[in-house]
């Protein structure tokens, strides 16, 4: 009709968009989501912060400078630039203390989400391949360990086991692993009935092919998703173990141990007791928002 | 509707067998002989060791052990604590009420506060009001509560000496406890101003705890209410003419809360986990603190039945909310 459409129409040979790879459209609808954006910044920043920790802190985190006790942030009197956000009680200094915590915090996350995610994967696909007999049973047990509160029952595994990271990481990855199992075995069962599984099986494809080669690659999704949220409930469990001395044992820099020695200073100092909250709050937070920004891009209902 | 109710009820028995073994198995699980972990550093006698192990059925084949032991929790005994002695379920009932006290309040400043806000973000969708609502609810929901309680207590307690630090009522007052729950205690006892210590003492205490809930409940109701006011029959009543207040509060919210409601059942296992956080922070005499305090000092029956006697009220809430569920919608009665 105009003149440029003609000129379109005669100059370009008429061809169809070239369609987005699955990881163009997956980061076109992703970074539209401003929050998820910024969530997925702070945790490069904190990855970072934790792997290359010996650069970036200023401090050793079990250096005690016995002539700098409680000493203010620096912006304030009596602060000090060579102690950023101040000391602690035996004079260490707190930013490197929260440095060399982020390194454990996120060891813990991926130690502890990998565990549950492949168990949970295992038992999950194993559910909801045979169904029957094995199925309930399996469900059963984790509707029993749904009726626990998740961090009262990481509480009774470590009371058991004996407070320490590895346990502490262990009972995270018990308590978080009916999720993945509910998760696998639902998406199991939607695609155990598609055409592709049955030609598969017409085929020949052996059980165990049909599992993980098949069916595993269809249902991750939602497991993505689950595992980014699964990051921030280990971290704050982690940190909530810490506080209550189940966790980490003094003197390792975990955030939840320093809130909970940072205990009887809250009346006279604030910032040992402020900023390691604030770190477990924004990791949290920005892995929250990292998992609802990859549910809106991941799943295909939302995206209409 | 008695059938659904007898289905419903059928599927808590094996759940309640299942939560049974799985406390009858940790305690077990805990390295080292039961009666030396019981005895401690002392040590025992084998004879006394023997005497003993025939005593707590110790000898006896694991499956006799564990019918003892569910028969027994069946009855209501739970064993008795190592350090005072007393049967565990007594000490339950003591410090329970200290928790439902706290717990409710939270509940409530969580229902007070989230369902108004998701209502107000659902309506007011995209603009700034919606935007700032879903930015606190998922701050809140990312909030360790350990800290938060920590902060509040600074800010409110230590600077601004608004609230007491710690405890349930000052220590001035003398409160004879007639009900567990110190508020209405307090109101019964004849000494001025106790009702507003206990007050006061609360608030803290139950803003933190109901932080997470407040979240959740928040984002489920903006949630639902947007589903509900995008259906047709909203859009009638909307042109039939009824002021716009009366389609969202009598037309929407009706419909929109029986998800709310459900979540809101939800929310009994985040409080009596948050309860456990809140009360070490607080100083709160309740089941949390005890089953902490429990844990640092091995008295593993204690542990053992506070664990079961919370997994069991879990269960008991989750089935509830499904009945009343049931009730209210006759779909889910209905189905299977």
């Amino acid at each position: 009709m105009t003149t440029s459409t003609e000129t379109s129409t005669t100059d370009i040979p008429l061809t169809a968009p070239t369609p987005m790879t699955p990881l163009q459209e997956f980061w076109h609808y992703f970074s539209s989501n401003k929050g998820a954006v910024a969530g997925l910044v702070v945790i490069a920043i904190i990855c970072f912060m934790a792997v290359f920790a010996n650069f970036v802190a200023p401090h050793s985190p079990s250096d005690q400078y016995r002539d700098a006790l409680l000493l203010p942030p620096a912006w304030l009197d009596g602060g000090n630039w060579s102690f950023v956000l101040g000391t602690d009680d035996v004079g260490r200094d707190i930013l490197s203390r929260l440095i060399y915590g982020s390194r454990l915090s996120i060891a813990v996350g991926i130690v502890a989400v990998t565990a549950s995610l492949v168990m949970g994967i295992l038992l999950g696909l194993i559910a909801g391949y045979f169904k029957g007999m094995i199925d309930t049973a399996i469900m059963r047990i984790v509707d029993i360990m749904l009726a626990m509160p998740s961090l009262l029952l990481a509480i009774a595994i470590v009371a058991i086991l004996g407070p320490s990271i590895v346990n502490a990481a262990l009972a995270i990855s018990i308590v978080s692993l009916p999720h993945y199992v509910r998760l696998t075995r639902a998406a199991t069962m939607a695609e155990m009935s598609r055409d592709y599984v049955t030609s598969s099986r017409v085929i020949g494809a052996s059980p165990l092919r049909l599992m993980f080669i098949c069916i595993l690659p269809n249902c991750l999704a939602p497991l993505i998703v689950q595992a980014t949220l699964g990051f921030s409930s280990a971290i704050l469990d982690m940190a909530a173990l810490g506080f209550l001395g189940l966790g980490a044992q003094p003197p390792t820099p975990e955030w939840g141990s320093m809130l909970a020695d940072a205990l009887q200073f809250v009346q006279r100092a604030w910032w040992v007791v402020t900023f390691p909250g604030l770190m477990i709050l924004i990791t949290v937070l920005a892995f929250n928002l990292m998992g609802d920004g990859l549910r809106d891009a991941l799943d295909p209902k939302l995206k209409q | 509707m008695f059938q659904f109710i007898f289905r419903r009820l059928s599927l808590v028995i094996p759940t309640f067998l299942g939560i049974t073994l799985l406390t009858f198995t940790l305690i077990r699980l805990i390295p080292g002989d039961p009666i030396e972990v019981m005895a401690g550093e002392r040590g025992v006698s084998a004879e006394r060791h023997a005497e003993l192990s025939a005593q707590l059925g110790f000898d006896q084949p694991l499956y006799v052990q564990y019918y003892h032991y569910v028969t027994g929790v069946l009855q209501g005994d739970l064993g008795n604590s190592l350090i005072t002695r007393e049967p565990v379920m007594k000490e339950f009932l003591t410090l329970f009420p200290a928790t439902i006290e706290l717990a409710v309040c939270a509940a409530i400043f969580a229902i007070l506060i989230g369902l108004p806000a998701g209502i107000f973000a659902a309506v007011k969708r995209g603009t700034v009001i919606d935007h700032s609502v879903m930015t606190f609810s998922l701050t809140g929901y990312s909030m360790p509560i350990f800290w938060w309680a920590l902060l509040l207590m600074l800010v409110f307690s230590v600077n601004l000496g608004w609230t007491p630090v710690s405890g349930r009522i000052d220590v001035v007052y003398w409160i004879d406890d007639v009900t567990g729950f110190m508020l209405i205690d307090s109101l019964l006892s004849d000494e001025a101003g106790a009702f507003t210590s206990a007050v006061s003492h609360l608030i803290l205490p139950s803003i933190v705890l109901g932080t997470i809930p407040m979240a959740v409940i928040a984002r489920m109701t903006r949630s639902s209410m947007l589903e509900v006011l995008s259906e047709d029959y909203i859009r009638t009543a909307r042109a039939k003419g009824i002021a716009p207040w009366r389609v969202i509060v009598i037309h929407a919210l009706r419909n929109a809360l029986i998800p709310v409601i459900t979540v809101i059942g939800l929310q009994v296992g985040i409080l009596l986990s948050g309860a456990i956080l809140t009360e070490t922070v607080f100083a709160w005499p309740g089941i949390g603190k005890w089953l902490i305090e429990s844990i640092g000092r091995r008295d593993y029956p204690v542990v053992q039945g506070g664990i079961l006697i919370v997994a069991c009220i879990i269960i008991v809430v989750n089935l509830l909310v499904d009945i009343t569920y049931g009730i209210v919608n006759p779909r889910i009665r209905h189905s299977r």
